[in-house]
């Protein structure tokens, strides 16, 4: 049973990961480029939450659609006011050192506002969970609520992408720029809806990330943004079922490492995981070949 | 009467290289005009920059009216100019179905697309068969047709075909001029850019000869297949 609780707990921590990791891997489709800023965003939307909640005496619900809302116009802006000027530049890495400048930039006005003192989060999920198996397996509510939402929100996405024009347009311009714009398709506006819905995704990641680790920093989003970035290469930078799948092994592994082998070296032993898939399948789990063109 | 398409002077660079020098031409209603030329003539620039996909230094491009170098590319198609661009560029990850709907994605009356998306099947029955099929596993041949359909489903006044023999056997070359033929003859103007000279001058009713960025000879077709210079260097006669 107790096997069984660290498993579900895995899967949990797993569904944040993925979360993430699909706003990661959606940006990388369709813009080309790592957003490392994006784990920042889920701090911020943490921060969000806290203050319509905690300052505001909002009720947990319409905090998180405050927090989406904001870190989704983030998410929208800073595309705007940071990466679409470098869109064409020369080389790949201005945006991505731009990336990493937006995300110091997010920590620090964080630090600004917040202070460096850790908040206390009150999880917005109020419910206690299910006892299971006359007591011998607890599942608290924010861990059944977590892995409730990942799955809403990934057949939510498949949905959008498959059956709307907005979502068929997006797989068009991740795969020939030029070619949709010949269709008539607003690239510009394409990629900012992208950077809109990530953005929303990791105010999501936040309000449920903080629900199960409650203490906020303006550094709270670091860590959980690298694994998200690394579950997201793990199942195929690109591919959305990959992000999914890789955020979830990533979870379980972490957890299950911490409980089994080692709290210090569970870190060591994902991105351990993570070189081996690499030296195996370069791609990443679900990735696909990517063939240069001419 | 104002030409369907009319190009003036126009000039594109690509950093400092100058990739098309002041180039002037016209395509009227109905017509097939062919731009034949060596490779790097600039003949896929002059489509680019039809398209929006490039922006000139300076020229002018009208269209019906429309002043093209001031209109965003993705507006482009919504004037009725569709392009098949060079090497198909088809949506590989995308069902054949899929392509063509992309191909209609500025239009909004689903009964129309519907009956375009039926018209276009009866010209091409094998992407008919293949709908389901990611267009990625299509044969070159079948990518070409599809790169056609698509850029039919938005019922365009003129397409702008570049290099639509590239890489097919001579078989298939035939079964794709002739396809452009019968789209001409159902009242579609093209405008076909080709390597392949005497297949496009067989089929068009003017032609333009680029080199190196300019235009140096004009006329109608059927002359330019008997011009003894032509003859020498883009026929292989």
């Amino acid at each position: 049973m107790n096997f069984l609780t660290y498993l579900i707990n895995g899967i949990s921590l797993g569904s944040i990961y993925a979360i993430i990791a699909l706003g990661y891997t959606m940006v990388y489709g369709i813009a080309k480029m790592l957003n490392f800023a994006h784990g920042d965003v889920i701090m911020i939307g943490g921060y969000l939450i806290y203050t319509a909640s905690s300052t505001y005496g909002f009720n947990p619900l319409v905090s998180i659609l405050i927090s989406v809302v904001g870190c989704t116009i983030l998410g929208m802006l800073t595309e705007k006011v940071a990466y679409k000027p470098l869109r064409n530049a020369a080389s790949n890495l201005a945006v991505l050192i731009t990336a990493i400048g937006v995300s110091y930039f997010l920590q620090n006005i964080a630090l600004l506002i917040f202070g460096a003192n850790p908040k206390s989060f009150s999880s917005v999920v109020t419910w206690e969970g299910l006892s299971l198996a006359g007591g011998e397996l607890k599942i608290q509510g924010v861990t059944i609520v977590t892995i409730l939402t990942s799955v809403v929100i990934l057949i939510a996405l498949q949905l959008f992408i498959n059956k709307t024009k907005s979502g068929q347009a997006m797989l068009a311009v991740s795969e020939d720029k030029g070619a949709a714009t010949l269709m008539g398709i607003n690239v510009n506006k394409t990629i900012s809806l992208t950077f809109a819905i990530g953005s929303g995704l990791a105010a999501i990641a936040g309000a449920l990330l903080c629900s199960a680790y409650p203490t906020l920093t303006p550094y709270t989003g670091a860590m959980p943004g690298i694994k998200a970035f690394v579950a997201a290469v793990l199942g195929g930078i690109g591919s959305i079922p990959g992000a999914m799948i890789g955020g979830l092994l990533l979870g379980v592994v972490e957890i299950l490492s911490k409980r089994y082998i080692s709290t210090q070296l569970a870190d060591a032993i994902v991105f351990a995981i993570l070189i081996i898939i690499l030296l195996v399948k370069p791609t990443g789990l679900l990735g696909k070949n990517i063939q240069e063109k001419v | 009467m104002a030409s369907l398409l009319e190009v003036k002077d126009l000039n594109v660079y690509y950093g400092v290289i100058r990739a098309l020098k002041g180039i002037s031409f016209h395509v009227e209603k109905g017509e097939i005009v062919a731009l034949i030329g060596a490779n790097g003539a600039g003949k896929t620039t002059t489509l680019h920059t039809l398209s929006g996909l490039i922006a000139p230094e300076s020229g002018e491009i009208t269209y019906k009216d429309n002043d093209l170098i001031k209109t965003p590319g993705h507006k482009i198609v919504s004037l009725g100019m569709a392009q098949v661009p060079e090497g198909r560029r088809v949506f590989a990850e995308m069902s054949v179905e899929q392509n063509l709907m992309m191909g209609a994605f500025t239009r909004s009356d689903k009964k129309e697309i519907a009956d375009t998306l039926k018209m276009v099947y009866k010209r091409f029955p094998r992407l008919d068969e293949r709908k389901k099929q990611l267009a990625g596993t299509l044969s070159g041949g079948e990518q070409q047709m599809l790169a056609m359909g698509r850029a039919l489903m938005s019922h365009p006044d003129i397409i702008l075909m570049d290099e639509p023999s590239m890489g097919l056997s001579p078989l298939l070359v035939g079964e794709i001029f002739d396809i452009i033929q019968s789209v001409n003859k159902d009242g579609v103007t093209v405008l076909l850019v080709e390597q392949n000279a005497k297949k496009a001058l067989s089929i068009a009713h003017r032609a333009y000869v680029m080199e190196t960025g300019t235009i140096v000879k004009e006329g109608k077709a059927s002359d330019l297949l008997n011009d003894e210079s032509i003859k020498k260097a883009y026929l292989g006669e």
